[in-house]
């Protein structure tokens, strides 16, 4: 690696972090044991450092901070919209002053690379909460009628590859709608929800408007079936989805999904092929590809196959694996040895299955979790490698000759969350965009997010939108 | 050659299937009755291999149907009530012995569902501006949310409001773009079965609304279950019903929109055409020049 520049290590440094010993869980504005005392580790996926240990929320710790957020909904959703604006206003402000903070935790916790929690997570998250903020005193011009009221209590459940960016697309809309909130982090990543609980006490958010409770699946299970909550909110598998579907039918719970993904990145003959290559890059190794809706299933056309995979091989050789820390670090680690060992699995199946597989030069550090970049050529629609959601750097490479062609394959999929399209034909984009069932579609760019931009899945991708005054609806009685 | 002497003709409802009108393929038939308990006809009694032909039909017609302009939908939509209105006398008799209505309050339920009808075709090309739109998105980038329909719904059509009710739940999720595999009323199907009849002289393309009449639970589970629909509205189930319809429906995350007490006199809200819509938002650069200042 790196024969022509060798960059000298630019780690960003860890003191302005300050990680204490243990965390409690954060309700009715106080952190907590957990009922039953339970708590568990939480360690940085770079190098198995043990990090802080943190309460463990069970079923009990779930019925008292929906009991709290209920208390509080009276005269949180009672409060004019504009004050609660104040406090949204508020806390997006010590966001941005605390983002250097919590984007060195985020990368500590989760694993990727810091260039991307200081330059994507972080400013995203402040960006929400000022977009929502702004609509808190502005809901009845948001076209869901005169007076639009809110659900209640919110559960909700967030996956660990965005931790703080998931917590702001859920709370930022429920508190502006004048909705309280119990929310469940992913077991591997607590900790940026739990220093966004101090800056809600900083920002002196009354208590038990946001609850945040660390935990496991059977917490997220508890709260999503507890009979005071009245919307559901979940990020994550599509297995888990249906059974949360599953758990509120016949309720009259508000369910919102934001589930798996298998993107089809289509690159046609006359796209620009050095821009289509940094967006292929980023649409599968943006956060190790652990993005639900990564450009995963690289379609391209047949006469420019070899003379694009070329240009991205030698664009693979350049990335940078290691300490997500550094500065100059573009992959960083894979958030848990559980998905390391789910990419593994699907990765090895998809040579099992005849695929033929293709990594940089590349050395891996001998602590924490890692996967090279990978990518597969000779990948048919039939290949596991092609239909299932890896959630891993792992981009699968497929072929077709027409328009036709790539709509009917990009399509060939039970999810429906994104698309890429990279061509300079204008009129081609809008016909294959049209064509295209997913949520989002990005041409000649990728994994582009933005608060006022709805973001939501077609099929199997779950149902609602998050971001925009699309994203009020979930947390609205209309 | 006495008037006394002559038979009606009776009619056999038939299914509407694909745009044609087959029995069901079990060859069941049950009889309807009207409300005070005197037979009016067999109406086909469905099976689920009828819900899966019907699947399949709707399925078939989608492309063309989602593809086809909103000003396009608006006109067919327009022609149902056309064709209806000259058809009132029919559905007018049929509505009062469905329903028990006297003559005059069946005649104001098919006036409204006619103009239900012509409500819904002004929607199809206005729905898109209304939930869609420009998203200002702050990078150089032009960034457009549309609504787009989900897909096949199957539609479980209300029991107690045999033409209007049926009209209000299924007139939206054509309106959008869909189409719909309608399940009538159970215990009066008859205004729904004819209701094919006009659709298939009304420009509506074959296969865009299929229609069945039986159990509404033994059609309900297959349709809830199949992995080739992609939305179910449970207006006709009852509670317990649309519990376990809408685990079924989770295996595919299907869109549930689930029963809930409706005033179908009322002029209705946006609420049925966006539950059996998707939102699609397509970004691209916008070319915003570089740093050194220059501009077009």
């Amino acid at each position: 690696m790196g024969s022509l520049f060798e960059y000298a290590p630019a780690p960003e440094s860890r003191a302005v972090v300050d990680i204490a010993p243990s965390y409690g869980l954060f309700i009715d504005g106080e952190f907590t044991d957990s009922a039953d005392g339970k708590v568990f580790k939480t360690v940085s996926p770079a190098t198995e450092e043990v990090l802080s240990e943190v309460a463990q929320a069970g079923e009990a710790d779930v019925d008292r901070a929906v009991k709290a957020a209920r208390k509080a909904f009276a005269s949180w959703s009672a409060l004019p919209g504009a004050e609660r604006a104040k406090y949204l206003f508020r806390i997006a402000r010590i966001i941005q002053e605390r983002s250097r903070e919590l984007a060195v935790l985020e990368t500590l916790d989760n694993g990727k690379p810091i260039k991307e929690t200081r330059d994507a997570d972080l400013p995203l998250v402040a960006a929400h909460f000022f977009y929502y903020a702004g609509w808190a005193d502005k809901l009845d011009h948001a076209g869901f009628g005169a007076d639009p009221a809110p659900l209640g209590v919110a559960g909700q459940v967030i996956p660990w590859n965005f931790p703080l960016l998931m917590l702001a697309w859920k709370i930022a809309p429920a508190l502006a709608t004048g909705n309280t909130v119990v929310l469940k982090p992913a077991e591997t990543t607590p900790l940026s929800a739990l220093f966004f609980a101090d800056i809600c006490r900083q920002a002196g958010l009354p208590k038990g408007v946001v609850n945040i409770l660390p935990g496991y699946g059977d917490a997220g299970a508890a709260l999503v079936g507890h009979p005071d909550v009245n919307k559901v909110a979940f990020t994550g598998s599509t297995a888990v989805g249906k059974e949360i579907a599953r758990t509120v039918a016949g309720t009259s719970k508000k369910l919102t999904l934001e589930l798996g993904g298998k993107g089809a990145n289509i690159v046609f003959d006359d796209a620009p092929i050095d821009q289509a290559v940094e967006g292929i890059v980023t649409g599968i190794f943006f956060n190790q590809g652990q993005v639900c809706c990564a450009g995963s299933r690289l379609l391209v056309q047949e006469s420019i196959q070899d003379e694009l995979l070329d240009a991205l091989k030698r664009r693979l050789s350049t990335l940078r694996l290691g300490d997500p820390l550094d500065k100059n670090t573009d992959i960083g680690a894979i958030n848990s040895a559980e998905q390391l060992a789910r990419i593994t699995e699907l990765a090895d199946k998809g040579e099992a299955e005849g695929a033929e597989r293709w990594s940089p030069a590349c050395e891996i550090p001998s602590s924490g979790y890692w996967f090279a970049p990978t990518l597969f050529t000779n990948v048919t629609q039939a290949h596991t490698i092609a239909r299932d959601e890896i959630f891993g750097p792992v981009l699968s490479v497929l072929s077709f000759r027409t328009p036709d062609e790539a709509v009917a394959k990009a399509n060939n999929t039970q999810y429906g969350l994104s698309a890429g399209i990279w061509t300079e034909k204008g009129s081609r984009i809008l016909a294959v965009a049209n064509k295209l069932r997913a949520g989002v579609v990005w041409s000649n760019t990728f994994n582009k997010f933005d608060p006022t931009s709805p973001f939501g899945g077609y099929k199997e991708s779950g149902f609602g939108r998050e971001g925009g005054r699309h994203g009020l609806e979930a947390y609205l009685d209309v | 050659m006495s008037d006394a002497t002559r038979l009606s003709v009776f009619k056999t409802y038939k299914l509407y299937v694909g745009g044609k009108f087959p029995r069901s393929e079990s060859g069941r038939v049950y009889e309807v009755s009207d409300s005070k308990g005197n037979w009016l006809a067999n109406a086909p009694q469905s099976s689920r291999k009828d819900a899966r032909d019907a699947v399949v039909a709707a399925r078939k017609a989608f492309g063309g149907w989602s593809g086809a302009t909103a000003y396009n939908r608006g006109q067919v939509l327009y022609r149902v009530a056309e064709m209806l209105e000259g058809r009132k006398e029919q559905f007018v008799r049929e509505v009062a012995e469905a329903e028990g209505l006297s003559k005059a309050k069946a005649a104001a339920v098919v006036d409204a569902a006619i103009d239900r009808w012509v409500w819904y075709a002004g929607w199809t090309d206005k729905i898109a501006q209304v939930v869609g739109g420009a998203n200002p998105v702050a990078g150089p980038y032009f960034n457009l949310s549309s609504p787009e329909p989900t897909g096949v719904v199957a539609v479980l059509a209300p029991q107690d409001s045999s033409f209007l009710g049926l009209v209000s739940v299924l007139a939206p999720v054509i309106a959008t773009g869909n189409t719909a595999v309608v399940v009538a009323s159970a215990k009066a199907p008859l205004p729904a079965l004819s209701l094919g009849e006009v659709l298939a002289t009304s420009d509506v393309p074959g296969g865009v609304v299929n229609i069945l009449s039986g159990a509404t639970a033994e059609l309900g589970a297959p349709l809830a279950a199949h992995q080739d629909v992609n939305a179910i509205d449970l207006a006709g189930a009852d509670a317990e019903l649309a519990k376990e319809l809408e685990i079924a429906a989770a295996d595919n995350l299907k869109r549930v929109l689930r029963p809930q007490p409706v005033d179908y006199t009322a002029t209705p809200g946006t609420d049925r055409l966006t539950a059996f819509l998707e939102t699609k938002t397509v970004w691209h650069p916008t070319g915003a020049l570089g740093a050194s200042g220059s501009s077009y």
